[in-house]
This record gives structure tokens, sequence and C-alpha cells, in this order.
């Protein structure tokens, strides 16, 4: 922690927002490559970020070669953070972040306090849509949560929500939770799922949903919440293609709880508020292969910048991003390249979405349906750059493809843009 | 010859494994993995399937704490695994790694905590 009490304007090289996994790893890399005025701002009580209540394991398979639960994974971080003396503020809110990097925030020791930035790195995470965002028709009784307020309850507050469960959505965090309550002697009577296929890992759909007999009920919608109180039962229902609740399929489910795991949304009220230009379907920054926003020494990682599906990733993007802004406070970043990369439709976004540097950059994307045997192919004009066979994607699982500095090189003579897609 | 379809997982990739079983129900050949792994995981699968429990434990002083087997224990007991579980009282002070219990129901897996307290 820091300790000057009273300075409530000072600079800092390296201000990271946010001390979940993203903002740790951002952190670490930086320390690693030499930088010591760094300063994380963490709005909860500790370090680690969503890992702590995702109390199951799956983590850290990639980064640490063995199988971790958020917790012990978040503490690896964690441990690194302290032992380095990086500094850190917890219960510390930042309210703004100005494009020219003076980030105002405040906490109950200090009072509100602005810190003027060499270079900032939004890591802030993402939250859950809400049940407004879903436009269910019925009361709001109680009985109805987030996977993950639900998951916070029983991971760490040892409250069971209730007993008789109804989940809508398959995304990871409501698997996990159907499993979770399961456990604890709750009856999940059904996962309803909208889309045709689930937005959740393979794995999850096996061990946390067929282990226990959970029916998973693709093309299905919750139409109807009944119960003034407390929640007493859902209507759910079949949609058809264009995904219309079909009325003969109505059919009444009681229940006292219902848990939506319907999307995670990156949390980006301080970047809209800098002028910062966002991507319309990743809903977090525009991106260069360095992580840094449309706003000079402003790096963006984790779930901020997408919604990633392993935590391993957001630690590899979220050095990236550390590495790159102890380059930028040195003075060593290059942006002699301008390359934007476009998609096809079936390819959904990709980040980053432009390259300005010439070196070897990982691409991670997203597809927008489930493909089976095809190729994922990038182009620079008409020129094939790179092409791999892939058995199946799903809009679940985020791909990767690494695009070589030769390779750049070889875009930039071509053309002003890289397609990336699949045939 | 009987087959089986499995999803692996081993690791959050998910192979679709197909593991072809002799009469007695053991599997001969798998295919689908990607790495040795899901070969373990598939046979394992069709013999004595195993998995991790992940849970939490309550704290003498009412606070909980999150907790795991150190290995897998087969599927079968997971459910009376938690009972066992969520009838022990874990010491107030826990730091990541101590072992809450011993050797549960004879499966060789101790119960770790994984987690510090939160209020």
């Amino acid at each position: 922690m820091m300790n000057s009490k009273t300075v409530n304007e000072f600079n800092c090289e390296l201000v990271i927002i946010g001390g979940g996994p993203a903002g740790m790893a951002a952190a670490v890399a930086a320390y690693e490559d030499g930088l010591r005025d760094i300063l994380i701002l963490e709005r909860d009580d500790n370090l680690g970020g969503i890992l702590r209540q995702c109390i199951h394991n799956g983590f850290g398979l990639h980064r640490f070669g063995e199988e971790l639960t958020g917790p012990e994974y978040a503490y690896r971080y964690e441990k690194m953070v302290r032992e380095y003396g990086i500094p850190f503020m917890t219960d510390t809110m930042v309210t703004s972040v100005s494009s020219d990097r003076v980030v105002t925030a405040q906490n109950c020791e200090r009072g509100i306090f602005k810190v003027r930035a060499g270079a900032i790195i939004l890591a802030m995470g993402c939250r859950e849509r809400p049940k407004g965002a879903l436009n269910i028709a019925g009361h709001r009784p109680a009985g109805i949560y987030t996977a993950g307020t639900a998951q916070k309850f029983v991971n760490m507050k040892g409250y069971m929500p209730g007993k008789e469960v109804v989940i809508l959505g398959s995304g990871d965090i409501g698997l996990i939770m159907a499993r979770r309550m399961t456990l604890e002697g709750a009856n999940v009577k059904a996962v309803c799922e909208l889309m045709p296929y689930s937005g959740g890992l393979a794995r999850n759909i096996e061990q946390c949903l067929k282990d226990y007999g959970i029916p998973l009920m693709l093309s299905h919608t919750v139409v109807e919440i009944h119960g003034k109180d407390r929640l007493t039962g859902v209507t759910i229902a079949k949609v058809d293609e264009n995904r219309r609740p079909i009325p003969e399929t109505f059919e009444y489910i009681a229940c006292d709880t219902l848990l939506l795991s319907c999307g995670l949304i990156p949390e980006n009220e301080l970047t809209k508020a800098a002028g910062i230009a966002l991507d319309r379907i990743t809903n977090g920054a525009v991106v260069n292969g360095n992580r840094e926003t449309a706003a000079e020494g402003i790096f963006a990682c984790g779930n901020v910048l997408h919604v990633h599906d392993l935590v391993d990733y957001v630690s590899e993007e979220a050095a990236i991003a550390g590495h790159a802004a102890v380059r930028f406070i040195r003075g060593e970043v290059d942006k002699s390249l301008s390359l934007s990369l476009e998609t096809d439709g079936k390819v959904r976004y990709t980040v980053p979405q432009r390259i300005t540097e010439l070196a070897d950059t990982k691409i991670y994307f997203r597809v927008a349906d489930v493909y089976r045997d095809m190729k994922v192919t990038v182009k620079a004009g008409d020129k094939v750059l790179y092409q791999k066979k892939k058995q199946k994607l799903a809009p679940g699982e985020m791909e990767t493809v690494l695009l070589t500095e030769d390779m750049l090189r070889e875009a930039a003579a071509l053309s002003d843009k890289l397609e990336i897609s699949l045939v | 010859m009987k087959t089986r379809e499995l999803t692996c997982i081993v690791c959050p990739r998910g192979c679709d494994l197909i593991a072809e079983l002799d009469d007695n129900g053991t599997p001969i050949r798998v295919t689908g993995n990607l790495c040795p792994r899901g070969k373990t995981y598939a046979e394992n699968e069709c013999t004595n399937p195993q998995r991790v429990v992940t849970t939490t434990v309550r704290c003498e002083d009412g606070c909980v704490v999150s907790c795991k087997t150190n290995t897998t224990i087969p599927k079968s007991l997971v459910l009376e695994a938690m009972k066992v579980i969520n009838s022990t009282v874990a010491p107030a002070e826990l730091a990541i790694g101590d072992v809450i219990i011993e050797n549960i129901l004879g499966t060789g897996a101790d119960v770790v905590a994984t987690g510090r307290k939160s209020i």
C-alpha cells in the first residue's frame, strides 16, 4: 500500500486500473521489464478479481502446466505482486480516466485524488448481462440472480439462493453454477439456451450437466416469470429459427430460483467517458497488436477488451500490454505499420483490430456459428499468407493465429488490410 | 464392436473421443484425443470414472473457505464426499494448501484449502 496520505495529486509511470488476473499479470510483466513506478487500483477489498469466487478447477493448464482452482490461480499472481513489492491500493474506485492520462480515483484513506500517468492499462474486467436487458415478462420477485451473483453468495458468503433452480443461458458460469447448486443440495431442473448451441465449453456440458443428469434445452428460452414476492415458477418455450417463442411449446416449471447466464459485457464506462473508440462487436476498445487503444499510451487487456474463455489467455494478453506499456514509457514503440484486420462474417471479430508494429503478432478471434472442416485463412489482397485446417470451430471457443513479422512485411507491401476468413 | 462417445474434460479443448470397447466394456482403442491424457481419461471414464471435487467448507468462525480434493476420487463418491465436507468444521485460520480432511472416504485424496477467507 502507498503510505503518503495527504498528496492528492501525484505522478506515476504506470497506472493499472483493476487488480484481477489481467491487472496483476500486466503489473508483473512491467515489473519484470525493470519498471518500478507502478500502481494498481482495485475497487474490491483484495486483489484477485472474479477468480476469487471461481472455486472450480481448470485454470492454469496453459500458464502453469497444472490444474488450479480460481483462487489458487489468482494467488500465484498476488504472491508475485506482493513479493515484487508492486504498489497497489484496494477499496479504491477509479471515477475517470482522461485521454491525456490523468486518472481520478477515491478511497476512504485519501479521499479524491488524481494520478498523472506515463501510461495506463485498463483491466476492469466485465460484468454479467442483467435481467433488465433480457426483456422477460412478469413481476420482479426475489429469487432471480445472475449466475455470478449466485456464485458469490454460495462460494464466498456460504448462502444458498434457493432450492429449485432453472438456469437461463448456457455460458460457462451458468454451467458451473448448475453443478455447484446441485452439489449443495439444490434441484437444478433445466438449463435453457436460446441458441441452438451452448456458449459454454464442451467439458463443462459434460462434467457440470451430464454428470448430474441436468437437461440442456437448446433453442429454449424463458418467456414468463411467475410469483410476486418470491419466484414461484417460469414458463419456458422452444424458439423458432428466428428465435421467436413457439406458443404451442409453452411449459410451466415450478422453481424458486432463476439464474441468468446470458453473456458478459466488458465494463468500459471509463473507456467510453475518455472518448476512446470501442469495437461494436467486442464492446471493448479498438486496439493494435500492443493492446494500445486509440488514445496514445492507454492500453487495455483481459475481459475489458474482449471476453475470454480462459484466464490463461487473459494473463498472456495482459503481459503483452504490460511489456508494451513499458516500451511506450521508454519511447521504444515503433508505429511504422498500418494494417487493419477485416473479417468475413464467419469470423465475428479479431483482437487486435489493427497492427502498427512490425513484430510477431498473435491474433485472437471468435467465429459466429459452429463450423466444421474449414480453413482459417489470412489474406492480404489476393495473396494467402496463412492457412490452417480446423475440424471444428465454435463461438464459445476463442481461436488464435500467429502472424509472423515476415508475413506482416509481405502483407504491408501488398495492402493496408488483412482479411481473416473461413473457407 | 461397441463404441462409446465421450467429451474429454481434462482441458478446455474438450476433444470428442471415441472409445472402442471389448465385450467386457473395457476400452481397447481410443481415437479423437489430441494428447495422451485424453486416452487415459477415456479409459478411466469407461471403467472407473474419476472427478476432482471443488467446494467450500464452513470454518469455526462461520465463514466459508474454498477447498478441493487434491486428486480425483471415484465419480460415484462425489455426493457422499460432499456430505462429509459439509459436516466438517475447519479451523478459522487456513492457508492455501492446508489439509482439512485426510484421505476422504478412504479414496487416498485429501481435501485441501484452495482459498482464503473473505468476510
